[in-house]
């Protein structure tokens, strides 16, 4: 049981103020989600050749003094891939040439408690628990940019509470999901997946929607039938928040149960599970204010 | 001797073979759906053997603890309730509650027993799905007000009269079914309080109308304590499911008290497929909302009322030993009415009630039928004629001697573990008789000191 | 009298609602008005007083919820729940409204200008809805008793389960709900359309709405009927 937030600004310009304009639709949240919160924000992209990881060192021995520099080091020393990292305490982002597969390899095998968060060209993505004002803090949100970006925070129900089930999750590269709801059917679709090589890290029920996802897009679906698919195999109540590189999208179950409210202007798309996650945005009192209709998928495009 | 001349004492032996999984119950389960084509329905608890407080026992005085003199030496019972927000939290003279049971499944009369019951004793009695009558408002000194995903009869002026206010989940009955009264018992007082046409089946709803979910609970919990200005204690009541999960998500949505009910606890109607086949064992459910208000550092802060097959004052000291603050009991207070009982008095006389039992197809100690309306003894009917056989006054008396009997077996029991406050009470000064009961209650096996899960 | 302000860019909503819980009498004709609601919740929950409240903007979950005797308008949307278990009085909400709008209202009026989300009406036990645009699904789900009114389009399984309540629709209906029938429309039906129109402020052809009302084959349990009960 959650609290969701989206972004998207329509125009370059604004790219600087996604952090300032998204700090205080994350805490609004927080009363639906006070055990952590998650980020996942999408920026200029990497040239084709290059890609970045974004990696959590919150379980490791050393947690936020994690010698990230030694890591890059290595992966450098092992790949040669020119990896240079950005650091905030238990997190960085590490940017390197070539495909990520065998960088984020290298990192499991180097230290099995790093964890991955996400990979792509666009995507950095950040999780932690604590309170959004927190977590906010703690890898200075405000100060953030880029063109959209997706947000949770969690309050847990079936899995502990541990950075790693907060929400983002995340699939393949430059793909992301935040859930509010409970699905009910979560082990018997990770059942259905396993064989067929999809890899599970926790027993979060939202792991198994975007695993599912994942799935369904490795074998060429495009997003919309995919969710098409999600319909028929996820049962229980949802609403689904996603980012592409170019796009947000969101679904509703057909029971609607839990709710979302999105704000729309010439500058920007806002969505969040309660207005007043967007009470503080510019213009919002000339905004489009609408709740999105159950069973149906909206996608917005940068 | 031929196959044809065997001594007949060796064939009859062989003809009479009763099968486990097809017994005399399932059989009768199989031919009765085959003929109507309906699901039973029935009323009271979980009626299987099932691991339970009987399978706990006490470690009392020793060389090394020492009793307290049962005549002279206090043994405290006050209970406090509501502690975290409110204003007013409720302050009880007992740890035994009387559980929320509606008005249209049981009579005004019985309302009133209770209200009159629990004031005598200091404690609190519960409203139903159905709202509240003047009955029991009048009658209970304190008084809890259950909001249920029907909100039959919710009404505001009543949320302001009351004491505390119970925002229902589900009941260990039958977690995540709804209340169910058949359109026998829809009387015209009963209809008008529901807003139902008289004599027509009452249809369940499982969810509440306006919110799912934790998050969304916290925002109800604040209304409710919008509207009370802060003053009332909010309880949270879940069936018994996963139970770790959900107080730990009633904590964090706001509640100041949770109350969990096991399987056993009963139902004036539903199917039994529910009551026999959802929720877990009381037993069970207590440790694990003990936990849970542990892990949040919450034990002291939030309190805990356990309910589902509370009957003896056994059953209370053992479910505050294993850290509940309070119990409520259902069943109990009923049969203390005369549920099950062969007789029942009216206008000072002594009446038989066996022909009223035998009419439903029973008799005294195995009736369920409280889904009929025609209870024999006046408790959970609405008919103009039974309901006279449970007079207030003489139900009020009865069911003060049994919550007065099980508070003196609790302090008996609590005075012989060394305890000045039954609260003291802990897990330590029990073990159990069975591996389930030691995996379930946390506690060892006698005579060993293996808690099955734990080492 | 002169208008009353609270604004909750600087005081609590629990403030206001204690002062809105504040003697009948003292209540009575004033008219509060509420500025930077930002979609807060619980504003202005269980009035118990002939008071008029406007709400200068969006209102979060369980506006006006319970209420009695009093007149809340809420200028902008409505979240989850608004005007929920309301007893007497009248809610008016000018823009949208979010899920369970109504829902087991017991009496008074709500009033909603534009759509209303899934589940309007339901369990209502009593008092009129008026909604000038379109429903979602479930709505009057379990509708007992009372009114609604829907200018627009209704969503799936409108009606389901319904007892007594009746409900008007003038645009399409996605799909009825178990029980629910469309029956024609009496003199007594175009009476109380008018009515609900009017109270709507609302300018429509009364015979151009249809009356969906319950079958009642639900209200007895009976496995010949191969019922879903």
């Amino acid at each position: 049981m959650c609290g969701i937030v989206g972004l998207l600004l329509k125009k370059p310009a604004l790219h600087d103020r996604l952090g300032e304009l998204m700090v205080p639709m994350l805490i609004g949240m927080t009363e639906r989600g006070p055990d952590s919160a998650g980020m996942a924000v999408f920026g200029a992209c990497l040239p084709e050749q290059q890609r970045k990881i974004s990696v959590y060192s919150g379980l490791t021995d050393d947690g936020a003094a994690y010698d990230w520099v030694g890591l890059a080091d290595a992966v450098n020393a092992a790949l040669k891939v020119h990896a240079t990292p950005v650091i905030k305490g238990n997190h960085a982002v590490l940017t390197f040439e070539g495909p990520a597969e065998p960088v984020k390899a290298f990192v499991k095998t180097f230290d099995a408690k790093l964890h991955l968060l996400s990979a792509g060209r666009s995507i950095e993505l950040y999780k932690d628990i604590g309170t959004p004002a927190e977590v906010a803090a703690r890898y200075d949100f405000a100060h953030l940019g880029g063109s959209h970006l997706v947000g949770h925070t969690r309050m847990a129900t079936e899995s502990a509470v541990t950075p790693d089930r907060a929400h983002p999750f995340t699939a393949g590269e430059d793909f992301c999901l935040v859930h509010n709801g409970s699905l009910s059917n979560p082990n018997g679709v990770r059942r259905m997946l396993e064989p067929r090589g999809i890899r599970f890290e926790t027993d979060n029920d939202t792991e198994a929607a975007c695993r599912f996802l994942e799935w369904r897009l490795r074998e060429g679906d495009t997003l919309h039938d995919a969710l098409q698919k999600g319909f028929e195999a996820l049962d229980g109540f949802y609403t689904f928040l996603m980012g592409t590189a170019t796009e947000l999208a969101l679904i509703r179950d057909p029971f609607a149960c839990k709710p979302a409210v999105v704000a729309e202007t010439d500058d920007y798309v806002a969505i969040a599970s309660e207005f007043r996650s967007l009470a503080h945005l510019p213009d919002v009192k000339h905004a489009r204010v609408f709740e999105p209709a159950p069973e149906e998928m909206y996608v917005w495009k940068i | 001797m031929s196959h044809t001349e065997q001594p007949v004492h060796v064939t009859r032996r062989l003809q009479k073979e009763e099968s486990a999984s097809y017994d005399r119950s399932t059989l009768d389960y199989i031919h009765r759906a085959s003929a109507t084509g309906l699901y039973e329905i029935r009323g009271l608890g979980a009626k299987r053997k099932l691991p339970h407080f009987d399978d706990l026992v006490f470690l009392t005085a020793s060389l090394s603890r020492y009793p307290l003199e049962g005549y002279r030496e206090k043994c405290s019972t006050r209970t406090v309730l509501g502690t975290r927000f409110a204003k007013k939290p409720i302050v009880l003279d007992t740890p035994i509650t009387i559980a929320g049971m509606s008005f249209g499944a049981l009579s005004a009369n019985v309302k009133e027993a209770l209200g009159k019951a629990a004031t005598a004793m200091g404690t609190t009695t519960t409203t139903g799905d159905g709202g509240m009558t003047p009955e029991e408002r009048m009658s209970s000194k304190t008084l809890v007000y259950q909001c249920l995903p029907s909100r039959y009869g919710f009404d505001p002026d009543d949320v302001r009269r009351a004491d505390a206010i119970e925002v229902v989940l589900g009941q260990g009955a039958k977690p995540g079914g709804g209340g169910m009264l058949l359109g026998q018992k829809v009387n015209p007082r009963v209809a008008k309080m529901r807003t139902l046409p008289e004599g027509v089946d009452q249809r369940s709803a499982s969810r509440h109308p306006d919110w799912t979910g934790p998050d969304d609970l916290a925002i109800k919990i604040q209304e409710l304590r919008e509207i009370t200005d802060w003053e009332k204690p909010v309880y949270v009541k879940v069936g018994a499911t996963r139970v770790f999960n959900d107080v730990k998500l009633a904590v964090h949505s706001g509640a100041d008290v949770v109350v969990v009910d096991g399987m056993q606890g009963g139902t004036a109607a539903t199917q039994t497929c529910f009551i026999e086949h959802a929720g877990i064992p009381t037993l069970a459910a207590v440790r694990q909302a003990v936990a849970a208000l542990e892990d949040l550092d919450m034990k002291g802060t939030v309190q805990l009322i356990v309910s589902g097959g509370i009957r003896t004052g056994a059953d209370v000291a053992k479910a505050l030993a294993l850290g509940a603050d309070a119990v409520a009991i259902g069943q109990g207070v009923l049969m203390a009415l005369g549920c099950n009982r062969d007789t029942y008095q009216q206008d000072g006389q002594i009446h038989s009630a066996e022909a009223g039992y035998a009419a439903l197809g029973t008799a005294p100690g195995y009736c369920h039928h409280c889904h009929t309306g025609k209870c024999p003894v006046g408790v959970t009917t609405q008919d103009a004629v039974l309901e006279q056989r449970l007079e207030p006054e003489w139900g009020a008396r009865h069911v003060r001697n049994y919550l007065k009997t099980l508070t003196m077996e609790l302090t008996t029991l609590a005075r012989a573990c060394g305890k000045q406050d039954v609260h003291h009470l802990e897990p330590e000064d029990m073990v159990a008789l069975t591996v389930e009961a030691a995996a379930m209650a946390r506690v060892p096996l006698a005579g060993t000191n293996w808690i099955p899960g734990q080492n | 009298m002169e208008d009353l302000s609270f604004d909750l860019a600087v005081q609590t909503v629990r403030a206001l609602n204690q002062f809105l819980h504040g003697p009948a009498d003292t209540l009575a004709g004033r008219h509060v008005r509420v500025s930077n609601p930002d979609g807060a919740h619980n504003i202005a929950v269980g009035i118990n007083a002939p008071v008029k409240v406007t709400i200068e903007g969006h209102a979060g979950y369980y506006a006006a919820g319970m209420n009695k005797f009093a007149e809340v308008v809420i200028e902008g949307s409505a979240s989850t729940g608004v005007a929920e278990n309301m007893m007497s009085g009248k809610v008016h909400v000018k823009g949208f409204a979010s899920n369970s709008a109504g829902a087991s209202a017991h009496g008074g009026l709500l009033v909603i200008d534009g759509d209303a989300g899934l589940r309007c009406g339901i369990s209502l036990k009593g008092g009129d809805i008026v909604v000038g645009g379109s429903v979602g699904s479930f709505s009057g789900f379990m509708a007992q008793a009372g009114r609604m009114l829907v200018c627009g389009d209704a969503g799936d399984a409108l009606g389901d389960s319904l007892y007594e309540a009746v409900i008007y629709v003038r645009g399409t209906i996605k799909s009825l709900g178990a029980d629910a029938q469309i029956e024609p429309l009496t003199e007594a039906d175009i009476a109380s359309i008018a009515e609900l129109l009017a109270a709507g402020g609302l300018q429509h052809e009364p015979a151009s709405f249809r009356r969906v009302a319950s079958a009642r084959t639900l209200y007895h349990w009976n496995a010949d009927a191969d019922q879903e009960y």
